[in-house]
Formats: structure tokens, C-alpha cells, sequence
């Protein structure tokens, strides 16, 4: 077992893992932060994703051990003090009826928070591209394109 | 599925990794971004004993300009080239290849000395660096050397790095002529079926997934050398290759794509070099 200290949501916790203990899997069922879905498991759908230092990561490929001195952000982390009502991108999904089953949703929310921080100027192919990494079976993707651009602050272009 | 049980150790230094490597032989991967590695582990596909993590080694991220060449950090990660102003100026074919690979949470974590390692002959960055005469700086035991990296790729993910080196830099001669990649692929977010990259008008041309390692099209570098046209030297991309037929393509159809790919990228290579 290795002990490891990271921070989550912004406090910070100190974990003993297996080395092969995967993130996704040290969240969940150490942390008990079930928010952070299991999808495909081969870091292909992103319904893992979470912020690692503020960028997005599939937390079904990395090691927890390799988030050692990290500051992780999942889902749960993302609305604020309790109370303080739903983060700009949940808000976003909410009033563009984002989701359906909502399986992807929280990774796909995660994704779209580090998007629209790497990519100021995004316009729709650009949320296309920026969230290939994740899949939704449901929607169709169009009300989610709809909801990051609205929370990017970019016009919606009329087709 | 879980990966099997190792050792993990954590490099202080690329000289600890390469005395770590040396320790533990084969038995022994180096782990950067893990984003080919541990999808391996994954499947048990790779089980390897000890995992060095050299994931910490901030030292090799960068990206710097020396003697007409750019100088970049093995640990260096996708995003960092994509969004490398230098690199953009500088060797604009790589920043714009790095944009291309994965998707942005892949590009957070995956590195270039990582993905010449695993040297994936499906992968993107590979090829562009082979169109571009990359140099590789290797360290073990006896201190740093440089491959070409026409020497580099030696077959089926494998290198001609030894067991107990690592790459420490990858070295890409400025390259602002024309260039162009092109990315066949049918699903989002998926390895390229075949791409081609061209870099300084065409006097460099790779292939993706054209073979069991990334390839330069000689054929059709000798026939545009010689002054044939751009027609004319597509024909010749699949000249005396044999790429691999699986569920996306057979190797006839890879064939094609290679030919067709190559023509589009010598038109818009030479577009944008005048």
C-alpha cells in the first residue's frame, strides 16, 4: 500500500492505496464521491472525467498515486458552499435540457468547465471537437453543444 | 478490468529513472501521462513489475528554441505543444498534429516522450516527427545519445531505445515550409485509419498505420525530389508497403487512402507555402 495526500473539493485527504488503484475507483469507493460515473473503463467515454490542477482527466486512466499533491475537482466540488446553487455549466445543461439519462452528465460537465477554460474562443465545431471525448447515447449531443456555448458566453449560430 | 499488481517507484531524477531501469530490467515501464500504458495494463496486455513514475520530472516540460532547432521536454504534454506559441511559429505541423490527437483530456496527460516510446504505429505524433527529422535524446547509464528517428521505430511498438534508457528530449529542426496533415478516421476521438503528414513543402512525407511502424513515403519524396508533379507522386505513397488489413480497413483500401490522403496534403502543403 502506498499513502498518498491530495487535495478533493478543496480539502485535502490522505488516502492509503494500492499502487494499481485507479482514481476513478479510489474516488468512489475510498472517498465515497459516487458522482464520478464509470462508463466504457478504457478511457474512452468520459464519463470518469474530473479536473486534475484545474484541467480534465479521465479518472479511469490514471493511477491514484499519480494524483499524489494533486488538487482534484469532481462533480461534487464544483457548485460551491453548500447552498450556493448550481455552477454556471450545471445551470447551463439545466435550462438547455442537456441531458437525459444523465450518465454522462457528470463528466460531460466536468469536460466542458476545462473546455471552455482552454478554449476562450469557442464557437460550435469547437465544442464538437473539444468534447469527442465524451459520449452521451441519449441527446444527441445538440442540447449539450447549445448549453457550453451558452455558458461560454459564445452566439449560438442559427442553422 | 483492474490492472495486475506492481512495485511503484517515483523517479527523483531522469538519472534515478535510468539507475531504477537499470535495477529492474525488463521487468521495469517507465510511466509518464500513462495514456498508452495503462489502457495496456488495463487489458493485461502489459503486466509489468515495477512501474517507474517519471510523471514528476517538471525539468523535461518545455519547449525552447536553440540553433535553428526546437528543443522539446520528454515530458511535455500534448496541450502544451498544442497551445505552444512558440511551436506554432516555429514548427507549426506539430502543434497542429498535437491538436489532433485524442481529446483534451488525453492531451492534459499524454506526453511526447511517452508516445515515441510506446511507438504506436496508429499514432499521430510519431509520424509528424518523422516527416519533420526529428532527433530523440536518450539517457541510460553511459549518458545521453541522439537517434535519428529514421533509426528510431524498429517494429511493432518497439523502439530502438534499450531497456534501460529513457527519452529525455525530442530536438525538431524549425520547419515553416509547407505542411499539411491529413487524419482518416470514421469514429471521434479514434486513432487515425491511415494520415499522412508532409512537412517543408514535401521533402517530408509519413504515413500512419501504414505499416508496422510509422513510415516515410519514399517513393513519393524521391519522385517530387526528381520533379515529378503532385499527382504524379501520390500515386507512389503505397509504393512497396505493406499496411495492415483489421475491421476499419484492408490493406488495399489503406492502399488507397494513403494515395488519396497524400495528394490532399501535397495540395495543401504547397498551398500554404506560397
Amino acid at each position: 500500500m502506498k499513502s498518498i495526500t491530495l487535495a478533493v473539493n478543496g480539502t485535502e485527504r490522505k488516502l492509503d492505496v494500492e499502487p494499481r488503484t485507479l482514481l476513478v475507483h479510489a474516488l468512489r469507493d475510498e472517498l465515497r464521491l459516487t458522482g464520478t460515473n464509470i462508463g466504457c473503463d478504457s478511457s474512452s467515454c468520459g464519463a470518469c472525467t474530473v479536473l486534475v490542477d484545474g484541467q480534465s482527466a479521465k479518472a479511469c486512466t490514471m493511477f491514484a498515486v499519480q494524483a499524489e499533491g494533486t488538487s482534484i475537482t469532481t462533480i461534487e466540488g464544483i457548485s460551491g458552499a453548500e447552498g450556493a446553487g448550481l455552477h454556471p455549466m450545471q445551470q447551463a445543461f439545466h435550462e438547455h435540457h442537456a441531458l437525459q439519462c444523465g450518465y454522462c452528465t457528470p463528466g460531460m460537465v466536468m469536460a466542458a468547465i476545462s473546455l471552455v477554460e482552454e478554449y476562450p474562443e469557442l464557437d460550435d465545431r469547437g465544442v464538437r471537437h473539444g468534447l469527442e471525448g465524451n459520449l452521451c447515447r441519449c441527446t444527441g449531443y445538440q442540447n449539450i453543444v447549445n448549453a457550453v456555448l451558452a455558458c461560454a458566453g459564445a452566439k449560438e449560430e442559427q442553422s | 478490468m483492474i490492472p495486475a499488481s506492481f512495485d511503484y517507484q517515483v523517479a527523483e531524477s531522469p538519472e534515478h529513472a535510468v539507475a531504477l531501469l537499470t535495477e529492474h530490467g525488463d521487468e521495469a515501464k517507465l510511466l509518464a501521462g500513462g495514456h498508452s500504458l495503462i489502457p495496456m495494463m488495463r487489458f493485461r496486455l502489459a503486466t509489468p513489475a515495477v512501474l517507474i513514475d517519471v510523471g514528476r520530472l517538471q525539468d523535461l516540460r518545455y519547449i525552447n528554441a536553440t540553433n535553428g532547432s526546437i528543443a522539446i521536454g520528454a515530458l511535455t504534454r500534448h496541450s502544451e505543444l498544442e497551445h505552444s506559441k512558440l511551436l506554432a511559429q516555429s514548427v507549426p505541423l506539430l502543434a497542429s498534429v498535437a491538436a489532433l490527437v485524442g481529446d483534451p483530456a488525453v492531451r492534459h496527460r499524454g506526453t511526447i516522450g511517452g508516445t515515441l516510446a510506446h511507438s504506436d504505429p496508429a499514432s499521430d505524433l510519431p509520424a509528424a516527427l518523422l516527416a519533420l527529422g526529428a532527433t530523440i535524446v536518450a539517457r541510460g547509464p553511459h549518458g545521453d545519445r541522439e537517434i535519428a528517428i529514421t533509426d528510431f521505430f524498429t517494429g511493432y511498438f518497439e523502439s530502438a531505445l534499450a531497456d534501460d534508457e529513457m527519452i529525455v528530449e525530442v530536438r525538431v529542426p524549425v520547419s515553416t515550409g509547407g505542411w499539411d496533415y491529413q487524419k482518416f478516421n470514421r469514429r471521434a476521438q479514434d486513432w487515425a485509419i491511415v494520415g499522412v503528414a508532409v512537412a517543408q513543402g514535401g521533402s517530408g512525407v509519413s504515413l500512419v498505420n501504414m505499416g508496422s511502424t510509422p513510415l516515410r513515403a519514399s517513393a513519393t519524396e524521391q519522385a517530387l525530389a526528381s520533379g515529378a508533379s503532385v499527382a504524379e507522386a501520390a500515386t507512389l505513397a503505397a509504393e512497396g508497403l505493406q499496411p495492415p488489413g483489421d475491421l476499419n480497413a484492408d490493406a488495399e483500401f489503406r492502399s488507397h487512402l494513403a494515395r488519396v490522403l497524400t495528394e490532399r496534403a501535397l495540395v495543401a502543403a504547397g498551398a500554404s507555402s506560397t
